[in-house]
This record gives C-alpha cells, structure tokens and sequence, in this order.
C-alpha cells in the first residue's frame, strides 16, 4: 500500500500572499512588545537584588573585622562583637537539622516507598506541603504554646524544635522527590534476589537517592540559617556567653533584628556584619547543594 | 544427537518458516516447574487464562508472543514479582519441588532465592562491582570473607565478566558498559545459586555484540540452570530455546521443541506470528 501526497491540484483552501505578510508583520510585532517587558522585568528584579547585595556587602565588610568573632554581644558604645550569636546559631541550626532530618527522611520514605497511592499518604503529603508554606512565625507561636509557656521559659531547646519543624517538611519533600525518581527495575531487581523490603530501602534506595537528599538537607539549613521569627519566640536571644540549651540562646538573625532596630551605630553596623555572614553561608550551603547535584549526573 | 523422528524431521528442514533457523536436537527433559490451570489477574482484567505448561530442567523455554500477550505476565508470575502491586493475583498451580509458587502462604524471599530473574535493562545497584554480588548472597548465607571471594570469582566468572572486572572490584558497577552491566546482573543472579533463571527480553537494550555474549553465555548457563527467556526476537528464541512457548491474548496457543515449533507450528496463529504477518 503506498500513499500518495496530495498534491496542488487538490482543491482546498488557498493561502492569500497579502494577508500572510500582513500577519507576520503582526507576529513579529507581538515579539518584540512581550520580548521587551520580559526584558524590563528582569532588569527590574536585578536591579533590586543587585542593589540589595551591593547594600549588604558594603556594609557590611566595612563593619567586619576580627572582633565579630571574638567578642560577645556588649553593650552600645563598649567593644562587642556576635561571637555568642555565631555559635548560638550553629548550636541550633545544627540541632535543629539533626532532629529534623531523621522523621523527615523516614516520613518521605514512608510517602515513597509504603504510601504509594494511598488515601493516607496522600494526606500526609498534603499536610507536609501545608507546613511546608506556613508562616514560620505561626510555628514560633506553636512551640511558645508547647514548650515556653508550660515549661517556665525561653530556651534554645524550645528554639531547635522549632527549627527542626522547619525542616522536617523540606526534607520529607525531597527525600520522597529523589526516591519516586527512582525506577521501580531497580526496586524489583533488589527483591528479586529475595530481599526483605527494609533491607531494599536502606541498602539501594536511600543509597541511590543520598545526594539528592543531602541536597534537601542542606537547602534546610540555609533556609533555617536565616529564620528569625520562630526563634524570637522561643529561645529569645541573650547578650551574654552561653551554648546551655536550657536557657535562652543567641541566634544572629534575631542579634540582627534587635541590633538593627536599634539607634546605636555600632550595633546597626554589627547587624550588618551579621547579615553578611548568613548571606554568604546561605550562599555556600546553595553552591555546595548545586555542585552535589551535579557530580550526581 | 537424538532419536525421535520429530527432531529428526526437523534436521532436514532446518529452514524454517520466515528464515528463522531453530536449534535441533532438543529432546526435553522431565519438567522443573509444572504450571497447571494458572490464571492471572491485574484488577478484574484477566491477564492469562488457564495456562498449562511445563518448563523443562536445565534447557531453556523461550516465551513468545505479541506485546501484551501475557509472556512477561508469566515471567513475574513465577518469582512473584507481582505481590509487590497491590490489585494483582494469580490463582492455580505452579508447582516448583512440590511447593505451589502462587500459593498465598509461600515464603517469598526463599522462593526468590530459587527463582533469579535478569531484567530488560541492566540493573546494577549503586555500590562497587563486588558489593553488587555480595549483596545478594548475604541475604541468604552466611560466610567468611575468603569464600564471599570465591564466590564472586566464581559467579562473576560464569557470568563471563570476570577478565573484565577483576582488577575494578572495588569500583562502581555503574561505570560499567551497558553489556558488562547486565552481564553483572546475570552474575549476581547466579551468586544466590537459584535453580531456575527468568530473564526478561535480557538483550533488547544492548548492542548486537552485547547480546551475542549474553545468548553464548545462556548456552552455558544451561547445563546448571533451568532458564525462562522472554523475548520478541524470533531469531533469539530460535537460538536460545529448547522449547518455545508462543502466547497471544494471554492464553497459551502452543508450545513445543523449538524445532519443532519453527518447522511445523501447528495452530495457524503461530505460523502467522513466525512468518512475521502481525506482532
């Protein structure tokens, strides 16, 4: 059987030289309209953030010196630095991570490998993904509730879970993102040589997926690096020496937001040091997710 | 090499239908895995009908047939593949050393132990060359270091790979090629020392030479396995199988010695199929 092409003697509609060129002309006009307000936009958004950075980094490698990081939090006027908030927000955002990681690779697990279509899981996702968007001032409130309230006081173990529930929801995303790329061959491969399904998990899947999920893990910590509000309510802040997680602890993002409000120039120009240091760590942690990334493919 | 007229009619007529040249000589052994009255279930759509069938020990059954005719349905019948997926069920007989596979209550890592399977695509696991054939032996024995050694030589050796890889052990198996890759799946298949071997359409992601060494090394694995082949090649069936099995519409139309079936295929849907008029 051979086909035949149709030819121009087939009787059809017929093209009009005429409107044809006036159409392109209209095309190319259209082009050139959306081209240039995708351009300004753009324009726009960089000029913002440019002048956001250029701001932050003058600022604040002109108020950076060794100091920063030898000295606590003093008052105005006296020789302070942020030495207490810099490890304050280690401690916590390192705790935090620590507890979050854990339920959330277990719970992204579950939703890949146990939940797969289920009503339930289906629920857990949903909820995960709520919490994921949720204000992180309304999660500062929830553990004020839980753990400051009933418990007689600010501290930075109320300030860890906090951040620990911030992460949890970005760890559960990613840890079931990087395990639902992974072919169901693999998956079959592994229980065809009689292996439990716990053992498929840990020893294949989880090892498959580990660069996509320390990826999440470390997208968490940048994120928490910079939170401020959950911690304002729960471990407060303190100006003097301390890693007791009973207490209230120091975390720079709040040191940020109490020394910038304030009219004293030496803590405005810490606050921009601080500022400094979360930027550029942030953007370490993003350059360190990217590279890992990409070894992976 | 044999005596039945059947075969014997065969050598005379090795050309067979659609060119296709089938192995002769094959006189079939008393049967490793016997399938009786075994229907297979994906929801309410009813995926094989009564399948009766036996697969004979140390040859190969290659399984043949159309797309969606059931073959590979069978395949992941027999290593229950498909209680991984809730909403599949079989029901029937697949008697293997007296224990029915299908039963609800077999002991499926124990079964799988006995059934390998080697996939489509090559499925090395992300660990090094050794890890990959450790792995599956540690799951079902337990052994010093120096014979977990040996057994790898030796699987990794049958496998035909082990000139290739024994100087990269400790490497990642995803370096390797496409051909070596599934050559290492093979290996860690027969490293659990199973008795029978499913392989799924094992060559149609490598290249022709890939797939020479895997149908040579099928040959070999023969005299110690009991081996099930799908594949949409009729060539390859012809090359590989003692006895072929052609499905369509998820019953069994016939099944016979391969050269018998691609010599004188009785059902008239077979020959339609060997000759190549649809599938």
């Amino acid at each position: 059987m051979s086909i035949t092409l149709s030819s121009g003697a087939v009787p059809g509609p017929r093209k009009d030289p005429e409107v044809a060129l006036r159409l392109g002309r209209r095309r190319k006009r259209t082009d050139l309209i959306i081209r240039t307000l995708c351009v300004l936009a753009t324009l726009v958004g960089l000029i913002f953030l440019a002048s956001i950075l250029t701001t932050l980094f003058y600022r604040g490698f002109e108020a950076m010196n060794l100091r920063v990081f030898t000295h606590v939090t003093a008052p105005p006027g006296s020789e302070g630095g942020l030495l207490n908030a810099i490890v304050g927000s280690l401690i916590q955002a390192a705790m935090g991570t620590a507890i979050g990681t854990p339920i959330g690779m277990l719970v992204g697990t579950y939703l890949a490998e146990y939940a797969r279509g289920s009503k339930f899981g289906d629920m857990i996702r949903f909820v995960s993904d709520i919490l994921l968007s949720a204000p992180s001032i309304l999660v500062g409130l929830f553990v004020y509730q839980i753990l400051v309230l009933p418990f007689g006081g600010f501290s930075g173990w109320a300030g860890v879970v906090a951040l620990s529930i911030i992460v949890i929801p970005v760890v559960v995303r990613t840890t079931e993102d990087m395990l639902t790329l992974i072919p169901n061959t693999l998956r079959e491969a592994v229980i065809g040589l009689g292996s439990p399904k716990w053992k498929m998990i840990v020893f294949v899947c989880w090892k498959s997926a580990m660069s996509g999920i320390i990826t999440g893990i470390l997208l968490a910590v940048a994120r928490v690096a910079g939170e401020t509000a959950p911690l304002l309510f729960t471990s407060l802040g303190n100006n003097t020496w301390s890693t007791d997680l009973a207490r209230p602890m120091a975390s720079l993002p709040v040191t940020i937001y109490a020394f910038a409000g304030s009219p004293f120039e030496d803590w405005i120009a810490l606050a921009w040091a601080g500022a400094l240091l979360i930027t550029l760590s942030v953007l370490l942690l993003n350059i360190l997710a990217r590279s890992l990334l990409r070894t992976r493919k | 090499m044999s005596t039945t007229t059947e075969t014997n009619a065969a050598e005379t007529a090795t050309q067979g239908f659609g060119g296709v040249q089938a192995r002769s000589g094959a006189k079939l052994n008393a049967p490793r895995i016997a399938i009786k009255n075994l229907d297979f279930f994906y929801g309410d759509n009813r995926a094989l009908k009564s399948i009766n069938f036996d697969i004979p020990d140390r040859q190969v059954t290659g399984m043949i047939g159309p797309s969606g005719c059931g073959k590979s349905t069978l395949l992941r019948v027999l290593n229950r593949m498909y209680s991984l997926y809730p909403g599949q069920r079989a029901t029937g007989e697949a008697m293997l050393d007296g224990m029915n596979i299908v039963a609800p209550d077999a002991d499926l890592n124990a079964l799988r132990a006995k059934i390998g399977m080697v996939f489509q695509k090559p499925t090395p696991f992300p660990m090094t060359i050794y890890e990959n054939i450790a792995f599956g032996v540690r799951l079902h024995e337990k052994m010093s270091k120096s014979q977990m050694d040996e057994r790898v030589e030796w699987a990794l050796t049958r496998a035909a790979i082990w000139n290739e890889a024994k100087d990269r052990l400790d490497s990642s198996a995803l370096g390797l090629s496409g051909g070596q890759q599934q050559r290492l799946c093979i290996a860690r298949t027969i490293a659990v020392r199973p008795e029978v071997i499913l392989f799924d359409e094992p060559t149609s992601a490598l290249d022709p030479i890939s797939t020479l060494k895997i149908e040579e090394l099928i040959d070999e694995l023969k005299r110690d396995f009991t081996i099930v082949i799908v594949t949409h090649n009729m060539q390859q069936a012809a090359r590989c199988a003692d006895q072929v099995a052609f499905f369509y519409l998820g019953e069994l139309i016939e099944v016979a010695p391969a050269a018998q079936m691609f010599t004188a295929p009785k059902h008239p849907k077979t020959q339609e199929y060997i000759t190549g008029r649809f599938g």
